[in-house]
């Protein structure tokens, strides 16, 4: 056992602290979506191709018209607002009375739009910005620079938008209409207006993080799938909706992932959150924080 | 009413005689992807018209397909073994999910999320067991000995396949009508619209449901080791995750949900769109099929949620009939 320890320690808490880091991207991307599900009781099933796009952006700004990366990331972040904005004009405000399962089907064509619009217009190579961040050592552990930006920047990102809910007119509105939809439009507030900013708001963050993920991954038309159906599973384990639980659960499921990861192959580390998710739903079938009604 | 048997009756001795008369090689093949995807398609409509829409359907597809190929492949079962044994692991599966999900009445978008979840898990899973399955390269059945193809489940005649899948089609449409006429279809209804009302009214809600998941999931794999056997190639891509769990929600909208037919509507829809396009495009064709696919599929969720057939059928059935034709 002592033996087992003292090979595997360092390994270990480079992958938590691995882990964490990953968390911290994985939170923004379900805060985002949880903003869309609970202002408008809609889940955009096509949430990370809109991060995909997002990168592309990012990849065409950077490497093609040679913007420096500081220059492109808030340009790609109006662009991915800008989308997520027309996302819900065009395909939602259509279908905000239908039954909730048709919205859902809705985006998960808007996902097929997406993914192969991106294969026309791109072509299905991998891509990468070519920036390539320098690797922190401490001890024998590494962790690289793009992560530990990208967990700051997903922490400032959320913080930002906590402050904006809690301090404006605008924020407060849309808190208000997540917590009753018929009420607030009574009260005077303009909920068409509301669902457009908040869907501007989840197509940012959704920007944000592909301004983060730009950094680590390679782009390609189908990066989406590798990280949206993850994100859901945070949100519904978190509870659709509850941002806090949302957080908390993006921390739980980036452990799962970095230390199956780390013990066995990524993919076994995606099939154990899996199924810590479909045990988890029978256990608390509302997620993770709801309020027993 | 008898009027519909006969031109059943028509239909179905025409679509028997076809490849006796009619022996293009391509179009026969694509007839059989047709037959073989309306199944699937009708598989997951029979669920999906009571409102329990699942993306795990994708999951339930894979594991008909790899392991029909896997048995055969490493432990030399036949396909006529090892197609119940697959179709009873994804029924396994789906009653090992499905249960709790109903029990602790997980619904709408929860229960989307967690069939997610499934066709998920089931594709890591085959990418993860590469030493086995090949992983995301894909997966061939070995060729059986000369003489063996029926015993293998394999045949090179089109033909053959074309009345396999012709059968098993009808025998699809068939459980869909059996379901429709049933008992259950009632009970189900009633619990689409309201879960609690239905309880009291003496509806054994969990049970219900169970039962047409069952009936769904079981046809679903027979479905991909069907697709496994003709096509005599799997990937994960092709038969598994969740592309091809939308890929069937996609046809089934596009068709109809409450209609017979609609599946098989969507699935010739999808089919011939795909293949049109990847002809008139040639290689440029890569994306713009799903591309197509996925604004019809908005368009036809925003305004005609009905489906085609579906939305054909209400405009038949409203227009004032002239006298003498009922």
């Amino acid at each position: 056992m002592q033996a087992f320890l003292d090979t595997f320690d360092i390994f270990l808490l480079e992958a938590i602290v691995n882990g964490i880091l990953l968390g911290g991207v994985l939170a923004l991307l379900a805060l985002g979506l949880n903003l869309i599900f609970g202002v408008i009781d809609v889940t955009w099933i096509c949430y990370a191709e809109l991060v995909m796009i997002g990168m592309y952006g990012m990849y065409y700004m950077v490497q093609v018209f040679g913007l420096p990366y500081w220059v492109a990331a808030p340009f790609a972040i109006l662009l991915v607002a800008a989308l997520g904005a027309a996302l819900h004009y065009i395909v939602i405000a259509p279908l905000l009375t239908a039954p909730p399962i048709n919205q859902l089907l809705a985006t998960g064509g808007v996902l097929f739009i997406l993914q192969s619009f991106a294969t026309v217009a791109f072509g299905i190579d991998f891509r990468n910005l070519g920036i390539r961040l320098p690797v922190l050592a401490i001890g024998e552990m590494h962790f690289s620079y793009s992560r530990l930006l990208a967990f700051a920047a997903a922490l400032i990102g959320m913080l930002a938008i906590y402050f904006f809910m809690k301090r404006t007119y605008t924020g407060t509105a849309i808190r208000a209409v997540a917590q009753d939809r018929q009420i607030m439009s009574l009260m005077g507030v303009d909920t068409k207006r509301i669902y457009l900013i908040t869907s501007a708001l989840g197509g940012a963050l959704a920007g944000l993080a592909a301004c983060l993920l730009v950094l680590q991954y390679d782009v390609h038309p189908f990066v989406g799938l590798s990280f949206g159906p993850i994100t859901f599973l945070i949100c519904v384990l978190g509870g659709l909706g509850n941002f806090v639980g949302g957080f908390i659960a993006a921390f739980v499921f980036a452990q799962i992932i970095s230390l199956g990861g780390l013990y066995s192959d990524l993919e076994w580390g995606y099939v154990l959150a899996f199924a810590f998710f479909i045990v988890m739903m029978f256990i608390r079938p509302a997620g993770l924080f709801a309020r027993r009604s | 009413m008898n009027s519909r048997y006969i031109a059943w009756a028509v239909g179905l001795a025409a679509l028997v005689a076809l490849p006796f008369v009619y022996r293009e090689p391509y179009h026969l093949h694509i007839l059989v992807l047709i037959l073989i995807w309306s199944f699937a398609y009708t598989a997951w409509s029979i669920m999906g018209r009571f409102g329990l829409v699942s993306l795990g359907h994708g999951g339930f597809m894979g594991v008909g397909a790899y392991v029909t190929a896997l048995l055969w492949n490493h432990l030399d079962v036949s396909p006529w073994i090892g197609i119940p044994i697959s179709m009873a692991a994804a029924g396994v599966l789906a009653l090992v999910v499905a249960y709790p999900c109903f029990r602790f009445r997980i619904t709408g978008h929860y229960f989307v999320l967690v069939t997610l979840a499934l066709s998920g898990i089931v594709l890591q899973v085959i990418t993860a067991t590469r030493d086995y399955t090949g992983g995301s390269l894909g997966y061939t059945p070995d060729r059986a000995r000369s003489g063996s193809g029926l015993m293998a489940l394999q045949f090179d005649d089109k033909t053959t396949w074309y009345l396999i899948a012709l059968f098993v089609w009808v025998v699809g449409l068939l459980i869909w009508r059996w379901v429709d006429r049933s008992m259950s279809r009632y009970a189900m209804e009633a619990i689409s619209e309201d879960e609690d009302a239905a309880a009291a009214a003496g509806v054994n809600v969990t049970a219900e449901k169970l039962k047409i998941t069952l009936i769904s999931a079981l046809m679903t794999a027979l479905a991909g080791a069907l697709y496994c056997q003709y096509q005599m190639f799997i990937s994960p891509d092709t038969v598994s995750g969740i592309a091809v769990s939308l890929q069937m929600v996609f046809a089934v909208i596009v068709g109809g949900l409450y209609v017979s037919l609609g599946p098989t509507v969507g699935a010739v829809i999808t089919i011939m769109l795909a293949e049109v396009l990847r002809i008139g495009f040639g290689t440029k064709a890569v994306g713009w099929d799903n591309l197509v696919y996925g604004v019809l599929l908005v368009i036809f969720i925003i305004f005609l949620p009905k489906g085609i057939l579906g939305s054909v059928l209400d405009r038949l059935k409203t227009q004032p009939k002239p006298s003498g034709t009922k």
